[in-house]
């Protein structure tokens, strides 16, 4: 017997049965383009050629045409890698670690968060193909027997376990994301007819849905969740070594493999709201992501967003402790020296604007929601900026101590990425269901509305 | 399912937690006699180490100065040959004087001896031409003011280490360890206290269901933490010299008595510090901490008890409420808490994560002493709800927790250790580069991560008692000695270690709290109903299964 507390408030309103479910989420897919749509993605192609095009110069012409200088090595590139890897955090929790801790509130959700995650860890990829400045020798870092003699990589690089932690958290997450489809794309299937009927056939293997099947499902699922649990925590922990193995002053710090979890969990929700609150609105799916599916992730986002706060002041706090001098003079710098704004916007929008979500009207407003989530992402992007950047640009040396100011092809490369995604989105929102219908049909006995 | 059900506290078993205490009382009555017994070969060492280290002595160090670090040595051979075999014992010490020198000064994990020596020849001439009174210190190879601290700081690094020998010669008195036992224990089980409130604290806010069963035994935890503040703050206001060097005013003091000689144990870092390291300001926070923990404890409590009566959801509501406050206050608290208590014994050591670190420790224990005592009190017939599915979430959480633990810890040795500079690294080395506690150091590893780790792997034996039994005692022993370690060798030096006199002083000392420890909680648990009958998550726990 399976009981659910009164206390819970229903995940499924409207009182939708199972047909519902299938009818709500398949109409998307089956329909043509909404006008809303075609704008968005026009918009995205037009971003992404303009973005392709400076990404092409970068790459002809070389990362000279960066803003970077002999101080620093690392701005926008780096910045913009770790800000999308972080983004990329968000499905693999939701459909892990949340599938782990049995929270039926991520069935609505994990779909799209995977998609989200998949998309985002390209656009990462691409700065890390970018800024190797010969991208066409880019497969040099995967430890290949080769010809060049004694040419080997580094394993001791934390680059190089970047590219294991990426590549395999990149791969978990495609299969996971692709295998909770497959049953939704024979639900498509057995509702299309002729070369779509074959193609969505195609595509979900011609699941026959016997309840071995189903039984297999299950335990892939679950494996595949305990499998990618610890990538969660890999992969943000290595990128964070990127920095942290080093000695600068204001890189090298123990905290900084669990701040930077907690920090891109934090931008990864605030992303996946982002995107979900528009989807929402515009694919009628109030009944599947209700407030209390966005109140939890609010939820998420304060607690996340506290601990990295907790992280941003033990930081500050043990520099001055320590009695280091270079260490000290690099948060001095940080907070007072001439890139104040950017630590000071990404205070502002780390730690002190989602304590709004303290309030809980704030929590369940639709509005707050989404403007706060925008503001995290800004700030996560801030915040890399500030470690990678302020830590560079005054040096041991302070003849070479510079400023950074990015070229258009910083920004160009930038909005590369963002094309892209919102490119892959749209598409994935248009042509797969963007919920997981068989996990929410799973949970409508439980906790819908319709069952109470 | 009785929802009524009390847990009777009976004869039998407060017998059994006497006959512990008494049992911990003897052994460490016998260790105390060990240990002073021990003393008395000190002088016996005394003599072979002042010999052996004069060497290591710069020219102008006094006669005395050279007497103590020779005390010192007496003893370090004394504890790791454990009947005082000054000769073998010697030759090995200095070996390992030399490993330190390199490691400890110049910060190099992976420096052989040869290095070792040009190393520290260059930081003699150094120190030297600073007038300063260079004392190859054995015990304390914890400096972590190297050359990269610019001039000012270069110029201390002399006196720090007079400073540091000074130190380590009243530190090897016997009776400090005691002291530092009696301070890691009391830390030790504060810390399970707390975690117990932790543990209510998030299933309130997480609004966890399954966990509603067993929720009066971590709320019976708290019942520990009055006793913890009392010997906490007693401790510090005794032993504060002992378990803390940095509250020596002496080493403030940047002239001696006549206003105008340098004090050679003036310690810059430790002047910096002083506004967030000092005496009063750190009673104070303490003060601070348990009186949030208390009075949080203490509101969560009482809405429970309520709850247990009146039947009305709003205390539920109140909880979550007040949980949320806890957790918050408990973010900051438990890691400034980390850095006093136990980071500070290492006054110049520093680790961003330390604080977390120390959670993971105490997170991971508390979760086991909650697993054990469920498994316990269903063994004795309570809890007859309580079921394999229940056993099965507490296993991930410690198989989980373990993981993470494990995860905090590795990722502070490898930062520390693959940047190998001198500010951080001397924490390592003194603790893996060591002979008294290098053995500790895998063993640690090995009980906390790969035994919980291979033992709770698959799904059947996280659903299983006995296993549980096991594992979770394998944990709490294992995290003590993690504790162990991070206090014991700033406090003792070379002392320390696993001996003979270990199986008295510190078995029998853990002994005696942990008998104090469950005697007040399972008191606590006899006051009130075993299950929280009304709690609205009850019936989510009572039918819970896992898929």
């Amino acid at each position: 017997m399976h009981v659910t507390s009164s206390v819970r408030p229903p995940l499924v309103t409207g009182g939708k049965k199972y047909e519902d479910v299938t009818q709500d989420i398949c109409k998307q897919v089956e329909g043509a383009p909404s006008t809303a749509w075609k704008i968005a993605f026009t918009f995205s192609l037009v971003i992404l050629f303009y973005g392709g095009y400076c990404l092409w110069t970068t790459w002809y012409e070389g990362i000279g045409m960066w803003g970077l200088n002999k101080t620093i090595g690392w701005s926008w590139d780096i910045t913009n890698f770790v800000w999308w890897v972080g983004i990329g955090h968000a499905g693999t929790l939701i459909s892990a670690i949340l599938l782990l801790f049995r929270q039926k509130w991520r069935t609505s959700i994990n779909r799209a968060a995977e998609a989200m995650t998949i998309f985002a860890v390209l656009c990462a990829a691409t700065f890390i193909i970018a800024h190797m400045g010969r991208p066409w020798l880019g497969y040099w870092v995967l430890p290949l027997p080769n010809a060049f003699g004694s040419l080997w990589v580094n394993f001791n690089s934390a680059l190089m376990w970047d590219v294991f932690a990426i590549s395999t958290y990149f791969t978990v997450s495609l299969v996971f994301w692709y295998v909770g489809l497959i049953p939704d794309f024979a639900t498509i299937r057995e509702r299309a007819t002729g070369i779509r009927r074959k193609i969505y056939g195609a595509l979900s293997f011609n699941w026959d849905g016997s309840a071995k099947t189903w039984s297999r499902y299950e335990a892939v699922s679950l494996v595949l969740a305990g499998v990618s649990t610890p990538l969660v925590l890999s992969v943000h922990t290595i990128v964070s070594m990127d920095f942290a193995t080093s000695i600068i002053p204001g890189w090298h710090t123990t905290i900084f493999p669990p701040y930077f979890v907690a920090g891109a969990i934090f931008s990864g929700f605030a992303m996946v709201l982002t995107l979900m609150l528009v989807t929402r609105v515009l694919y009628n799916l109030e009944d599947y992501i209700t407030i209390e599916h966005i109140e939890s992730m609010n939820k998420v986002i304060l607690t996340t967003g506290s601990i990295v706060g907790v992280a941003y002041l033990t930081e500050f706090f043990i520099a001055w402790y320590s009695g280091v001098y270079y260490e000290a003079f690099a948060f001095q710098n940080r907070a007072f020296g001439p890139y104040w704004w950017a630590y000071a916007s990404m205070m502002t929008c780390n730690v002190i604007t989602p304590q709004l979500f303290w309030f809980r009207k704030v929590r369940r407003s639709l509005m707050w929601t989404f403007i706060l989530s925008i503001i995290v992402n800004i700030g996560m992007w801030f915040e890399r900026f500030v470690i990678i950047c302020t830590s560079l640009h005054r040096d041991f040396l302070p003849s070479s101590w510079a400023m950074f100011s990015p070229t258009m092809y910083d920004v160009g490369d930038y909005l590369f990425t963002f094309g892209f995604f919102f490119t892959c989105f749209l598409l994935f929102a248009k042509y797969f269901p963007v919920i997981n219908m068989a996990e929410v049909k799973a949970i409508i006995k439980s906790s819908s509305e319709h069952k109470k | 399912m009785n929802r009524d059900e009390k847990f009777i506290f009976t004869s039998g078993a407060k017998k059994k937690l006497f006959i512990t205490l008494g049992i911990g009382v003897l052994l460490l009555a016998i260790g105390i006699f060990m240990l002073a017994n021990q003393s008395a070969h000190h002088g016996e060492g005394h003599s072979h180490g002042s010999k052996e280290t004069a060497h290591a002595v710069t020219a102008d160090s006094s006669s005395e100065e050279n007497a103590q670090t020779g005390h010192e040595q007496g003893a370090h051979a004394n504890t790791i040959q454990e009947e005082g075999h000054a000769d073998s014992a010697v030759s090995h010490s200095s070996n390992d004087t030399a490993g330190l020198h390199a490691t400890g000064e110049q910060a190099s994990m992976n420096s052989d001896s040869d290095t070792a020596v040009s190393h520290m020849t260059a930081h003699e001439e150094v120190s030297a031409s600073k007038e300063a009174t260079v004392n190859s210190s054995e015990t304390h190879h914890t400096e972590h003011a190297g050359p990269a601290q610019g001039p000012a700081e270069q110029e201390v690094t002399g006196h720090e280490k007079a400073e540091h020998a000074g130190g380590g010669h009243h530190e090897v008195h016997w009776t400090t360890r005691l002291i530092k036992d009696l301070w890691l224990n009391n830390v030790f089980f504060a810390g399970i206290a707390l975690i117990g409130v932790f543990f209510i604290a998030f299933n309130y806010v997480a609004w966890a269901g399954w966990s509603a069963g067993i929720k009066r035994i971590p709320e019976a935890f708290g019942a520990y933490l009055p006793i913890a503040a009392v010997l906490t703050i007693g401790l510090l206001l005794l032993f504060n010299h002992d378990l803390f060097h940095w509250t020596h005013h002496h080493l403030y003091e940047e002239f001696l008595a006549d206003g105008k000689t340098k004090n050679p144990e003036y310690d810059t870092l430790l002047v910096g510090k002083h506004a967030y390291l000092n005496f009063p300001f750190f009673i104070i926070r303490t003060i601070v901490y348990f009186a949030i923990w208390i009075s949080l404890w203490l509101t969560l409590r009482k809405f429970s008890k309520q709850e247990d009566i009146t039947g009305d959801e709003k205390f539920h509501h109140k909880s979550v409420v007040w949980s949320a406050v806890f957790l918050v206050t408990f973010g900051v608290t438990e890691s400034m808490a980390a850095w006093d208590w136990l980071m500070s014994t290492d006054p110049h050591f520093f680790s961003t994560m330390y604080g977390w670190y120390v959670f993971a420790s105490w997170f991971v224990s508390g979760l086991a002493l909650i697993t054990l005592f469920v498994v316990i009190l269903k063994e004795n017939g309570y809890l007859s709800f309580i079921n394999e599915n229940h056993l099965h979430d507490l296993g991930k959480f410690n198989f989980a927790f373990s993981v993470f633990w494990t995860y905090v810890w590795f990722e502070q040795f490898l930062l520390i250790y693959y940047a190998n500079i001198p500010e951080e690294v001397g924490y390592f080395v003194q603790r893996l580069k060591t002979d008294a506690y290098t053995p500790i150091f895998f063993l640690v590893l090995i009980v906390n991560f790969f035994f919980p780790f291979l033992a709770l792997m698959t799904r059947n034996a996280k659903r299983q008692g006995v296993i549980l039994k096991v594992v979770c005692t394998g944990i709490i022993l294992g995290h003590w000695m993690d504790f162990y370690m991070m206090i014991t060798p700033p406090i003792l030096g070379q002392a320390g270690g696993l001996d003979l006199t270990f199986l008295f002083v510190e078995v029998g000392m853990t002994m005696i709290f942990a008998s104090i420890f469950l005697f007040t909680i399972l008191t606590a648990l006899s006051k009130v109903g075993l299950v929280a009958k009304n709690h609205p998550m009850l019936g989510e726990s009572e039918h819970h299964s896992v898929f």
